[in-house]
């Protein structure tokens, strides 16, 4: 069923789900929803599945004529979310009808990336298994691009609508401070850098730069010393990977990550700390702090905890 | 190749076993032999596996196994490597490409730093079978070695914001071929109309580790030809 139309794109809108599994050693990025916590989060809100395909807003958000009665939600970064000229509520469930105008009227007045999802999933073919947009490779999601003007956004048929109001509780919503901590591992090439390399990287701080995207993120900061010049073979890469090319100044890895790479790599982020770093956006700043794999590990299991257990503390309340 | 594979963690959910570090086809199939062998055995808990030149990255959910577990059952897949073999299908790819002129902007550049004629580089480029050793940094991208001395040629100093797709590079002792367009800092030295990969398809990538590759200098027109039939 036809729900939305896009009257303004916004900055950068894709279709997105968890991400595209298996499919890493034919060279295909994983993709999917950068902040998994904001995206699974405006699934639940309406009753869908965590999997289910939503869109990823970033910075500036679109403006959408709605075709057709549906339920709402809008998750992760607040960009003063309106309808129909009067600011609504993120982080809950909304009703919308035929002929109501959907916009964002500031840029990320805190956040990176916001998800708007819909009752019942965006209709958009499986691709390699995966509803999410890869732009760089064209395929995926919305006919494998980003969203422009006029393109007309699909649900599958709608399951019942929800007769409960659905809200997130205020503890729940997370603040995105412009400078924060992000929970690393070591490895597994820290042993091309120097000693004082590794302190660098745990004690400086490192400013989020406008080379900032769905692939990866360029930080500047202090150099971070090695101990050769010379390249490590080229081995795979991973969604966190902190790799550090000859200038010393790293660069993190997101949801459209190259599979693999020759620059060494210092560090890993910590999963639940990937979906944190996409809310930053360029002049944020970070501090890299150092866990064990058994904490990575306990953080690791507590967060998709969290995400499974979201369904149960939201606040439902009758119509 | 190292006496003894090296384990160690990649992150929360990866686990990095490294063989060697240096671009080797022994080395190489012992990187294939262990994802094939791991694959067959359907490791409880492992996601999902990315061969590379020495190394395979093995991807687990940690709320069904633990890093320590899998060290130990990978370890004993270990001493059937060699026996379980990587078994890869070998096809001979022979892959047309234009070279120099708008196609290839650095052929320039590799036959000046050889003190070769730009004629020379493409003799010896496409004489050379090369083995295709792992398929990685964008989809359908085949990693392939060995490019002889006489043309082995480093990186670009600043890579580029845009390659064409089709693009056919050298960095180092290796060659590749750019499926899509996109960033890098292989010396460009042709370009071929193949496509490399179809998301559509039954078989997505055009290469596969192990197969074999051989270039062959085609014309313009040539190019264009095979283009519009594709």
């Amino acid at each position: 069923m036809e729900l939305f139309r896009l009257v303004k794109p916004g900055l950068l809108t894709t279709v997105q789900d968890l991400g595209r599994f298996g499919f890493q050693k034919f060279g295909v990025p994983v993709s999917g929803a950068m902040d998994k916590y904001a995206f699974a989060a405006a699934n639940v809100l309406l009753g869908n599945k965590v999997s289910d395909a939503c869109l990823e807003i970033t910075l500036v958000g679109p403006e959408l004529e709605v075709l057709n009665e549906a339920q709402v939600a809008v998750a992760g970064a607040d960009f003063s979310f309106m309808v129909n000229g009067d600011f609504a509520s993120m982080w809950q469930m909304l009703n919308v009808k035929k002929g109501d105008a959907i916009a964002f009227s500031g840029s990320a007045c805190s956040g990176c990336r916001a998800y708007l999802s819909i009752r019942g999933g965006i209709d958009v073919p499986l691709v390699l298994g995966s509803r999410s947009t890869y732009t760089r490779g064209g395929f995926g999601g919305y006919e494998g691009r980003r969203l422009k003007a006029g393109d007309v956004i699909r649900t599958f048929a709608p399951r019942q609508f929800l007769k409960t109001t659905r809200v997130m509780p205020r503890e729940l919503i997370p603040d995105y401070e412009k400078e924060f901590f992000v929970n690393v591992t070591l490895g597994p090439q820290e042993d091309v850098f120097m000693a004082k390399g590794i302190e660098t990287f745990l004690s400086s701080v490192y400013t989020v730069t406008s080379e900032a995207d769905r692939m990866g993120y360029r930080l500047d900061g202090t150099p971070i010393e090695r101990k050769s010049a010379t390249e490590p073979l080229t081995d795979a890469l991973t969604i966190g990977s902190v790799q550090v090319p000859g200038n010393g100044k790293p660069i993190v890895l997101m949801a459209d990550a190259q599979t693999s790479g020759g620059y060494p790599k210092i560090a890993t982020v910590a999963t639940p700390d990937v979906s944190r770093l996409a809310q930053a956006k360029p002049n944020d700043k970070i501090y890299f702090n150092k866990i064990s794999l058994t904490q990575a590990h306990t953080k690791y299991v507590e967060f998709i905890k969290m995400l499974n257990q979201l369904e149960n503390r939201l606040i439902k309340q009758k119509v | 190749m190292f006496s003894s594979p090296k384990y160690s963690p990649m992150g929360d959910r990866a686990l990095l076993v490294r063989f060697g570090d240096t671009i080797d086809l022994n080395i190489n199939s012992k990187v294939h032999a262990l994802c094939r062998a791991i694959e067959e055995a359907k490791v409880y808990g492992v996601e999902e596996c990315v061969p590379a030149y020495a190394s395979l990255l093995v991807y687990y959910n940690p709320l069904k196994t633990s890093y320590e577990r899998l060290v130990f059952q990978l370890k004993d897949l270990e001493p059937r490597l060699e026996k379980i073999g990587a078994k890869m299908r070998g096809l001979k790819i022979v892959v047309p490409v234009v070279y120099g002129g708008k196609f290839g902007p650095d052929l320039h550049n590799v036959a000046k730093y050889h003190n070769l004629t730009e004629k020379e580089v493409i003799r010896i480029h496409s004489e050379t079978e090369y083995a295709v050793f792992m398929i990685g940094f964008v989809e359908g991208f085949p990693y392939m070695s060995k490019v002889p001395g006489a043309i082995a040629t480093p990186r670009l100093d600043t890579p580029r914001l845009k390659i064409p797709a089709g693009s056919v590079g050298i960095a180092g002792n290796q060659t590749g071929i750019y499926p899509c367009e996109s960033p890098g800092g292989w010396q460009i030295i042709g370009r071929t109309p193949l496509t490399l990969f179809n998301p559509y398809a039954k078989q997505p990538a055009l290469f596969k580790p192990g197969d074999h590759v051989k270039f062959k200098s085609i014309t313009v027109k040539e190019f264009e030809t095979i283009s519009r039939k594709a």
